[in-house]
């Protein structure tokens, strides 16, 4: 097992660049995924359409398609704004369309979540909000988005575990990843089973650490409902 | 944008077409005999016969479906005793391998969906069927298991989607499906942009068609949940 533990830095080194991809690319992910459900709910028309067609379009692509597709057909258009613009040869690192990919490929999954979250907070409550004087912005900071959370939770943890599962496709655009080196170590010791063992352990790890946190914060926001 | 290179290749990405649906189908059809018994086994009371179907569902949901292809592609012949046996046969075949780690993990997923499914059945529809003196056995095969596939309809819809876009991980291992197909006609003639939409046009056609067929399914098989139409 000594191998492992010689290569055990160098997957460790993938594991942390897992983390901050699905990180940053949750970020992105809540912001468009707002700013999608926001727009379905909106009154008008186009902006409803827009974010139907952004959510239809993503959520029937495999993630793999379209993350090849920004990764290398982005290149072209980053390469054509340049052309026209003048500027220098600008290198699309797999890293940012990584994480721009998986932000925009969440961020359909959800607007769909937060739609739903919306929807569910109670008409009444956002009514007594109106009738205090408070601006629609107000509204919804203070009384539309905590109250939503609750409710779109359970959507949005699901969400964050089928998104951490999804960086383990950016290997294939050469982001080295705990994938890709672990297809590394495995390649040089020729015992890859090994290493990806080690690499789903270590997603197991990630995943069971997340539902630790999630089950948390459902607590802290279901303070005060009662459970049947 | 040039799409009249693509058109050039579109006899490829239909037999990439066909080769997605026969693998997403096999898989499912694998998947599914695999998940019922697993599910069945995970609802056991008994600790020790719940603990391995609880395990597998654990793994197979908890880590990427590349890993668990490579695991099975990649990995398998790290073992003298695959290598040296008839199932090396199996595991050096990228198509086999990749049946088999889709066939594993949808099971994973499939078992979970039938289990909170099951475990949610109506008390009071069992507690009829024991007093008409139904064994368990009966229980299973008349009340609950009917009642279960059609609960679980939506899910599983859902579950077949999601097994459709995890077969593009087939086309990294250089299995010629609908993105196999897409990047052969990028690495022949760089066109990255039309070669992986038109794969994304497949696809989402693809998508399309499954949502309408499990909506028929449901508009059949939920028909009792449905208001009556006087």
């Amino acid at each position: 097992m000594s191998y492992v533990i010689d290569y055990l830095p160098l997957i460790l080194r993938g594991m942390l660049l897992t983390v901050e991809v699905a990180l940053l690319s949750l970020l992105i992910a809540v912001l468009l995924g707002m700013i999608g459900a926001l727009a379905k709910l909106s009154k008008s028309r186009i902006a409803r359409q827009i974010a139907g067609l952004y959510t239809t379009i993503i959520r029937g692509m495999p993630d793999l398609v379209l993350m090849t597709l920004i990764f290398f057909g982005g290149q072209i258009v980053v390469n054509n704004i340049g052309d026209a613009l003048g500027w220098e040869y600008i290198d699309v690192s797999p890293f940012a369309a990584g994480v721009g990919t998986i932000g925009f490929i969440f961020g359909a999954y959800m607007a769909e979540t937060f739609r739903g979250g919306i929807l569910a907070v109670s008409r009444g409550e956002i009514e007594a909000g109106y009738a205090f004087g408070m601006t629609p912005l107000t509204v919804f900071m203070r009384i539309t988005l905590p109250a939503m959370v609750r409710h779109a939770l359970p959507g949005f943890g699901n969400n964050w575990l089928v998104l951490t599962k999804a960086t383990a496709l950016i290997s294939v655009i050469g982001l080295q990843d705990m994938v890709y080196n672990a297809g590394l170590a495995g390649g040089s010791t020729r015992k890859p089973f090994t290493f990806f063992c080690v690499v789903a352990f270590l997603y197991l790890l990630i995943t069971g650490a997340s539902d630790v946190g999630l089950r948390w914060l459902d607590r802290r926001y279901s303070v005060g409902v009662r459970k049947a | 944008m040039d799409f009249e290179v693509i058109i050039k290749y579109l006899p490829l990405y239909f037999r990439g077409l066909q080769v997605t649906v026969t693998l997403v189908v096999s898989s499912l059809a694998v998947g599914l005999c695999l998940a019922l018994p697993i599910a069945l086994l995970a609802i056991s009371k008994n600790k020790w016969v719940s603990l391995p179907p609880k395990a597998y569902i654990y793994f197979f949901r908890g880590t990427p479906l590349i890993v668990q292809m490579f695991m099975i592609y990649h990995g398998m012949g790290q073992f003298e005793a695959v290598r040296a046996s008839f199932l090396w046969v199996i595991f050096k075949e990228p198509y086999a391998c990749a049946l088999i780690a889709f066939a594993l993990n949808t099971a994973g997923y499939t078992a979970e969906i039938l289990r909170g499914t099951i475990e949610q059945t109506n008390f009071g529809e069992i507690e009829a069927a024991k007093a008409c003196g139904m064994s368990k056995p009966t229980i299973y095969r008349r009340i609950i298991l009917p009642s279960t596939f059609r609960r679980a309809l939506p899910a599983y819809g859902n579950e077949v989607i999601f097994m459709l876009h995890g077969s593009a991980l087939a086309g990294i291992i250089t299995i010629v499906d609908l993105f196999g197909a897409a990047k052969i006609v990028n690495a022949r003639s760089f066109v990255p942009f039309e070669s992986y939409i038109t794969a994304g046009l497949f696809y989402l056609v693809l998508t399309f068609l499954i949502v309408m067929a499990f909506k028929k399914l449901e508009l059949h098989w939920h028909a009792y949940l449905h208001p009556r139409k006087d």
